[in-house]
């Protein structure tokens, strides 16, 4: 009875074979990786339960329901230290949103200008845009905002040096236009009040003006006339070949709803007065925040610039050449043909952008400006000693901000992204 | 069952391991080195030199301790950390000791898991102010700018003060002394709060430290103690009974310069006792038998620890008050070594 090594004489399925089939060998590799994988999130998830009973921690978010304790320099809805950790993390949120907001919309402005200017054909401009960019990219941006923070403070006077000697009925400094001061702290500023308030409502989050509100109405009313106006005068270009000027119609939807109510409201500025050892009355905005939104601009301008540039580039000269055929001038080329087109190489980069500055904003502990890194990672951490609660829960916050600001960017690049029909 | 086998191989390793964290001694022992926390920098309290050498009064204490349990006070690895990081580096193992000017509160007690030994130091918060400002009492602070180290207990008696008193106040949140004193410095900040040593310790270091003044308001109680892992009562007893041993010495009169002629006996039975010549308290601790001789020996008793580092004939200038021996009018009172 012989058999021949190489004629295999049973055709079923051998264990060798998901190794040494290539059918097979895939699949494999997926599952060891598979079990790999649940191993080490098994392991750590068991190491830690086994680190918090050796250290005799449980694990639950009770903390955020206790008082708080401490006090906060800068919160945008009413704060004091007798309200709870949660509110306290709330505050912090509500700063991280804040500055992460001003900051895209200021790095965007200057990286777009940037971005256009580097491809100017001015020797000098072109130059100078290089040199910005490659300087702000290439520092890191903790030495930024420290740089922002030291030049606020050092070469700002100190609010006693507006004080009124009265001696001389002079002070060693005088305040902007009789109404801003630049101090080493703070930047006072005067603040809008209403002489006649239509009260407020009541919400958990923070009281609302009433004022505010109709504003916020009035200005809704009229961005939906404009939409009309707009709309009507497309139609007669469609009809007619000449679209009738709406600028000045616009102008005045905009601007007089507005102006006629806060006039009958009786707004007026409310200027920042000395008292004491600080600014009273008007807004104080801190040189932390004012340092952390600086460096935080300046430093993500510099890559939208390269990206927005990028975006220019990609656009074949054709395209400009035709647009100057067709008798466009130059602006309108770039605005109507270059910049459009531009968008859609622009907008997936600058996400990430967005992503980078949101998160970098966690940086705000270097100048003592309370971020949800501040709040809840940073104070509340370590009065209350629950570091994998807050750690996480941050994680989490930090993840879901990232996520909805890449699903809404994602629902603009999808408006603008070229239309396959 | 492939999976459940690895990770229950796994678990046992992590057991282990975990297990194997419980006995600081013998860690401390095994590694030869006594790894101890203490302040990123506070000049008389704990500072490096600028050869790196650390000294000061918390620095003491590690040594004190290295000598009790190595037999030589050198052996000592300082970790310097914030107020921040302090806890967790002393819950995760990185460090056996935590000596680092640190409030014994209830809750860190508690819900923190830590043990305190005993107390070093009898502080309580105070405010600085420039000289220039007027301000002589703390009364006077209302809406000044307060900076305030992140992550202190001083956060939380600075808004109880001024709330009690009707004030208000802007907080600067610091995340280390050295930024406080800088924004202080700068005038970003009216007034720098926190323990009245650390104020001293910060205004010593300062370039004109006449132009500064610190006010007469203590806020608070804050007894300052090293601290330990909650869990391993023989570490506990071997740090707290190290720091008795100082108070005591300087109690009974053992100095570093007749410790070594007093070791060889003396009439009084509690100095022969301490220092090993009678009685077997060592063996109990689970140390030598002249652990409190070395532990001694490394910087001299409390009061000369005290006075080297922080007392009034150094920069720092800070009285014995509370912290004097309690047959001195003082708090400071061990235990009897029998």
């Amino acid at each position: 009875m012989t058999t021949a090594p190489d004629a295999p004489e049973h055709t079923g399925f051998r264990l060798s074979q998901l190794i040494y089939d290539t059918r097979y060998r895939s699949i494999t590799i997926q599952i060891v990786v598979l079990f790999l994988v649940m191993g080490f999130v098994g392991w750590l998830v068991d190491n830690t339960i086994q680190n918090l009973n050796a250290l005799g921690k449980d694990f639950n978010y009770g903390f955020l329901s206790q008082r708080a304790g401490y006090d906060i320099g800068n919160a945008l809805i009413p704060y004091n230290n007798d309200m709870s950790h949660g509110r306290a993390l709330l505050v912090g949120l509500l700063n991280t949103l804040w500055v992460s907001f001003l900051g895209c919309i200021t790095a965007t402005v200057i990286g777009v200008i940037v971005g256009v200017l580097r491809l100017s054909k001015n020797w000098l401009v072109g130059r100078l845009m290089t040199i910005y960019v490659e300087v702000f990219r290439n520092i890191p941006v903790l030495l930024w905002i420290l740089v922002a923070i030291a030049l606020l403070t050092e070469a700002a006077p100190s609010p006693n040096q507006y004080k009124v000697n009265p001696a001389t009925g002079e002070a060693q400094t005088s305040m902007v236009l009789e109404s801003v001061a630049f101090t080493n702290r703070y930047t006072a500023i005067p603040s809008i009040h209403f002489d006649r308030s239509l009260g407020s409502l009541d919400t958990a989050l923070a009281p609302i003006s009433l004022n505010f509100l109709a504003i916020v109405v009035v200005l809704l009313a009229s961005w939906f006339a404009v939409k009309l106006v707009n709309k009507r005068a497309a139609r007669v270009q469609e009809a007619t070949g000449v679209r009738p000027t709406t600028l000045w119609t616009n102008l005045a939807i905009w601007v007089l709803p507005v102006a006629i109510l806060v006039t009958a409201l009786g707004i007026n500025p409310e200027e920042p007065v000395l008292k004491g050892f600080n600014f009273v009355k008007g807004t104080n905005v801190s040189n932390a925040f004012v340092a952390l939104w600086a460096g935080l601009s300046l430093y993500t301008a510099a890559f939208i610039a390269e990206i927005v540039r990028a975006g220019i580039l990609a656009v074949s000269k054709g395209q400009t050449e035709a647009a100057f055929a067709l008798g466009l001038r130059a602006n309108r080329t770039m605005s109507l043909v270059i910049l459009p087109q531009a968008l859609r190489v622009i907008i997936p980069p600058l996400i990430s952008q967005y992503l980078n500055l949101t998160k970098n904003s966690s940086l705000a502990i270097a100048v003592g400006y309370l971020d949800l890194r501040g709040t809840l990672g940073g104070i509340t951490l370590n009065q209350t000693g629950r570091e994998l609660e807050a750690i996480t829960l941050m994680m989490l916050i930090y993840l879901v901000i990232s996520l909805l600001i890449s699903g809404g960017m994602n629902v603009f690049n999808n408006r603008v992204k070229l239309k396959e029909r | 069952m492939k999976k459940s086998v690895f990770i229950g191989a796994l678990t046992a390793a992590t057991l282990v391991a975990g297990v194997a964290g419980a006995a600081t001694l013998d860690d401390v022992k095994a590694r030869g080195e006594l790894i101890c926390g203490v302040n990123t920098g506070l000049v008389g309290f704990a500072a490096p030199d600028a050869n790196g050498n650390w000294s000061g009064f918390d620095v003491a204490i590690c040594q004190a301790v290295a000598g009790a349990v190595l037999g030589d006070p050198s052996k000592v690895k300082y970790v310097p950390t914030s107020g921040q990081t302090r806890f967790t580096a002393l819950g995760s193992g990185e460090v056996d000791l935590l000596a680092r000017n640190t409030t014994w509160t209830f809750s860190r007690d508690t819900d923190l898991k830590l043990q305190f030994t005993a107390t070093n130091y009898y502080d309580g918060q105070g405010f600085m102010v420039r000289k220039d400002s007027g301000v002589t009492s703390a009364k006077e602070l209302d809406g000044a700018s307060v900076c305030i180290q992140t992550g202190t207990t001083t956060e939380l008696n600075l808004a109880d003060y001024f709330k009690a008193n009707n004030m208000s106040y802007q907080p600067i949140t610091v995340d280390s002394n050295a930024e406080g004193e800088q924004q202080f410095l700068a005038g970003a900040c009216d007034a720098y709060t926190t323990d009245a040593s650390g104020l001293a310790a910060t205004r010593a270091a300062f370039a004109n430290p006449k132009d500064y003044v610190i006010l007469p308001e203590i806020i608070s109680k804050e007894p300052l103690a090293p601290a330990v892992r909650q869990g391993d009562d023989q570490w506990t007893d071997i740090v707290r009974w190290t720091i008795f041993a100082l108070i005591a010495a300087e109690e009974y009169g053992v100095t570093s310069a007749n410790i070594d002629e007093l070791a060889k006996g003396t009439e009084n039975p509690e100095v022969n006792r301490l220092l090993g010549t009678e009685g077997d308290l060592g063996a109990m601790i689970g140390l030598d038998k002249n652990w409190a001789v070395n532990a001694i020996k490394a910087n001299g008793n409390y009061g000369e620890i005290f006075a080297a580092t922080i007392g009034e004939q150094t920069p720092i200038g800070l009285a014995r008050g509370l912290n004097a021996q309690w047959t001195q009018g003082g708090l400071m009172y061990a235990p009897p070594f029998r």
